[in-house]
């Protein structure tokens, strides 16, 4: 008989914030030590009221309108409860009754053609903190507390492993590039709800839940463990199924049932009467659909239009923080290849060499423009650029004052290059001898001799061509 | 009675209950749970104050997380067999010009009318929840204990306004109290259903004040009102619930009291809580929860909301036609100790009175050993209405 495996996912994606969803604490930026982030609201004291951090219902509605969701005008939050001690309230503030946004859909390009997921809704919730245990005893770290979490419940609209592995890719690409979530390790976790039938069926079969999962491998793993056993129970009768949560352990490959106390609780939900009901006015949505980053497929599109390599796209559009500079940069009158170049080349290759990333890179898009610009107006060369580039990345100098005080904005005429290649000829016969019985690099060193009189300055292609013509004309 | 939970200062003016936060002092909310604690900030209504030059005294006890009828079951608090409020009693004595009170259920407003002093529960939103332990976030409100209105209106004046720190605080409220605006020909009315409920002493509280209104030009009507019982009910499912919630925190992992005897966290949180608790809290947890429950919630909690919107509507109808209502704040003028077994009832029969306030959001007065009540912003009329009774008494 042929099986049909039918998948549900809900998707816990922690939120770029600068701060938590309901006090100042930093939020996103990752702390050091323990407890570092941590005060009386997100810890649990007394007398704090949660107060509502704008910024998240606005990355929220992005991720919906994204997700092509519909968007609640009015919106309001419950508490969740249950004891755990990573949890300092013993409650969770989060959305059942009137979740941000509702149904949405994203296509998939797979093998099997384009696929719709439909997206039931997206809500706004509180992370919890964590434990560490080490030996008899436990600890708690509260950083994590109140950090801002959406959570994307779709329909149970998969049809494999594979479309699940696509949909969780295409999330992620869309929220990093959306400046939404970085999505790094363990920013998206996944509860996944899986059942089996036969194919042709409108009927479900029995539903089990795999909890909490973080790679995406695992999630692959998991479903393709599961569905088989599900498939083993339907036609061997290995075993019967229950419905019930299980947890995949990455070692054994396997699923197994958690304990019941840990999923048949009541969480007696109830509306939190310290935060008021939200209403998002047509000026607010106006707002966050202006301000929306342009979507990845769009912005891939401009991207080749404009003549970047498909490598330099895919750099880009997976690191927000890259593709909107990039962006804010052309904004100021830049060409876009050429921008791509210098930061995903240039500004890339000065940050190795001191042994860092693209992620840190500190220049900011004045400064970035300002070099281009005059590289482009042929004030300066290109060498010139990335000796300004290198000391904007050092030194934070300003690129057009730096230029001045070194003297790299010397326009250098054709006359006065013809002087000094004069004078170096006449200044290095060994050399010009050697280039003479055919040694190539002999050249090469000449041409530098001529660089470094120039001090960098002059144009390249007019300065290669006079020395070739002069050698070859002596 | 020992009135102060922490006293630091003998010339201080302001008492505050110890369910108010203040930066540096224990806060046990009269509850052992909460044993060793101390606040890292103070109630924005505190700082307000402090930053008018008023000084606090100290923290004064407060039956356990304000739940009882007015302070007789705190966890240090002394055995007294006259029940009533240690910030009332101060005021009363003389020994402080005013304090400010949680008012969750009634009792900072039984114990002003034992005592025979004024406590107002302002509109909700008025006046900061920034620093007060929470019990029932939807109808509690900060408040003032005073011997006459015009000291209320004093420390109303520097605690109320917006605070960007309490989601709940009113955003464009303007608050211009005053105690001695036109009370001639305002109209007041008289429950007789809840007369019905108070003793004789009592009735005549009320009846007498009436009569001194009415020497004022103040026009008095009884009416029948038949829903005081289902606001009490429905303020009892609501704020036991939030109660519930609210003091899950704690817990015994963080900070306060911690058992000493357990195994795992389960044992943990059981023996914390077991031992940390009062019984009184523990029948409102349970209670609480219980209307919360999968089972129960579309018949208790979900119908309580609805029930709280038509009782808002039948009281904003009420003060369409009255200035105020004129009632007892309690049943009696004197309670003897009693056991806290009883303590659940109690409070509940009691509440008849006070709950309406709490679940609407509206003012309430204390003053003269009865209860004025009005619209949302009506504090002036209700100021005002006493501050007439008061005067005829000089």
């Amino acid at each position: 008989m042929n099986y049909e495996v039918v998948i549900g996912l809900e998707t816990h994606v922690e939120l770029s914030t600068e701060s938590k969803i309901f006090c100042s604490c930093g939020g996103h930026s990752s702390p050091k030590e323990p407890n570092d982030c941590v005060c009386p609201a997100c810890s649990g004291m007394p007398g704090m009221l949660p107060v509502m951090n704008k910024r998240v219902i606005e990355l929220a509605v992005t991720a919906g309108l994204m997700l092509n969701c519909e968007i609640s005008r009015y919106t309001t939050f419950d508490k969740k409860n249950y004891y755990y001690p990573d949890l300092p309230c013993a409650y969770q503030i989060t959305q059942l009754n009137h979740p941000i946004c509702t149904n949405g859909v994203v296509t998939l390009k797979t093998s099997q053609g384009n696929r719709d997921v439909r997206i039931k809704q997206i809500h706004m919730e509180e992370d919890a903190g964590k434990l560490v245990h080490e030996g008899k005893f436990s600890y708690v770290d509260f950083n994590r507390t109140s950090v801002p979490l959406i959570e994307i419940v779709t329909q149970p609209d998969f049809r494999s492993a594979e479309e699940v592995v696509t949909y969780l890719n295409k999330l992620k690409s869309m929220f990093r590039s959306g400046g939404i979530s970085e999505c790094e390790e363990g920013a998206m976790r996944c509860d996944v709800n899986i059942s089996v039938r036969e194919e042709g069926s409108d009927k479900f079969g029995v539903r089990t839940e795999i909890k909490n999962m973080s790679s995406f491998e695992a999630i692959e793993k998991a479903i393709k463990y599961e569905t088989q056993r599900h498939i083993d129970a339907l036609e061997y009768g290995t075993e019967e199924l229950v419905q019930e949560t299980r947890r995949f352990d990455d070692v054994s490959g396997k699923t197994f049932a958690m304990r019941n106390k840990e999923t048949e609780a009541d969480y007696r939900y109830f509306p939190d009467a310290n935060i008021m009901p939200i209403v998002i006015d047509d000026e607010w949505l106006e707002q966050i659909k202006s301000a929306k980053p342009v979507e990845i497929d769009e912005k891939v599109q401009y991207y080749r239009d404009e003549g970047i390599s498909e490598t330099e796209i895919e750099m880009l559009v997976s690191n927000h923080k890259l593709s909107k500079l990039l962006d804010d940069v052309v904004a100021m009158g830049c060409n876009a290849k050429e921008t791509a170049t210098w930061i995903l080349t240039d500004c890339a290759g000065v940050l190795r060499k001191d042994g860092k990333t693209l992620d840190e890179l500190n220049v900011s898009d004045t400064q970035l423009a300002a070099i281009i610009k005059m590289v482009a107006a042929g004030d300066i060369n290109r060498n010139a650029g990335k000796k300004i580039l290198i000391a904007v990345v050092e030194k934070g100098v300003d690129p057009v004052a730096y230029c001045k005080e070194m003297g790299l904005d010397r326009k250098v005429d054709a006359s006065a290059v013809e002087g000094i290649i004069d004078n170096v000829i006449a200044g290095n016969p060994q050399a010009v001898e050697d280039f003479k019985n055919g040694k190539v690099k002999a050249k090469q060193a000449l041409f530098g001799a001529c660089m470094k009189e120039l001090k960098g300055a002059g144009d390249v292609n007019l300065i290669r061509e006079l020395l070739d013509s002069k050698l070859n004309n002596l | 009675m020992k009135y102060y939970a922490t006293k630091i200062n003998e010339k201080g003016n302001i008492a505050v209950d110890d369910t108010i936060l203040v930066k540096d002092l224990p806060c046990t909310a009269g509850s052992r749970i909460l044993e060793g604690f101390k606040s890292l900030f103070s109630a924005e209504a505190v700082t307000r104050l402090e930053d008018k030059g008023y000084t606090i005294s100290g923290k004064t006890h407060v039956g356990e997380f304000g739940l009882d009828l007015c302070g007789e079951f705190s966890h240090y608090s002394e055995k007294e067999e006259t029940i009533k409020g240690a910030a009332a009693e101060l005021v009363k004595n003389g020994e402080i010009k005013a304090a400010l009170g949680v008012d969750m259920n009634g009792a900072p407003r039984r114990a002003a009318a034992l005592s025979k002093v004024c406590f107002l529960k302002p509109t909700y939103g008025t006046v900061s929840r920034y620093g007060v332990v929470s019990t029932a976030a939807s109808g509690e409100q900060l408040g003032v204990y005073a011997n006459g209105v015009e000291t209320i209106k004093e420390i109303m004046e520097v605690i109320a306004g917006h605070d960007d720190k309490d989601g709940t605080s009113l955003k464009d409220a303007a608050y211009d109290y005053k105690c001695d605006a036109e009370v001639r020909g305002k109209k007041v009315c008289v429950v007789k259903e809840l007369l019905e409920k108070a003793d004789e002493n009592t009735k005549s509280a009320v009846l007498d004040y009436a009569k001194k209104l009415e020497t004022q030009g103040v026009i008095v009507e009884e009416i029948s009102l038949d829903f005081f019982d289902n606001a009490n009910t429905t303020w009892q499912i609501l704020y036991t619930a939030e109660t519930c919630n609210n003091v899950s925190r704690y817990d015994g992992v963080k900070f306060g009291f911690r058992a000493e005897e357990y195994r795992n966290i389960d044992e943990l949180y059981v023996n914390s809580r077991t031992q940390g608790f009062n019984f009184l809290t523990k029948a409102v947890i349970l209670y609480g929860s219980d209307v919360l429950s999968k089972n129960r919630y579309e018949d208790c909690y979900g119908k309580a909301l609805k029930v709280r919107r038509v009782i808002a509507e039948k009281m904003a109808e009420l003060y369409n036609t009255y200035d105020a209502v004129l009632t007892p704040a309690c049943s009696k003028t004197e309670f003897k100790e009693y056991s806290i077994n009883d303590a659940f009832t109690k409070v509940f029969s009691e509440g008849v009175f006070t709950s309406v306030a709490n679940l609407t959001g509206t003012p309430a007065l204390v003053s003269g050993g009865v209860q004025l009540m009005g619209n949302h912003f009506s504090e002036t009329t209700l100021l005002s209405l006493a501050y007439a009774v008061e005067r005829m008494g000089e």
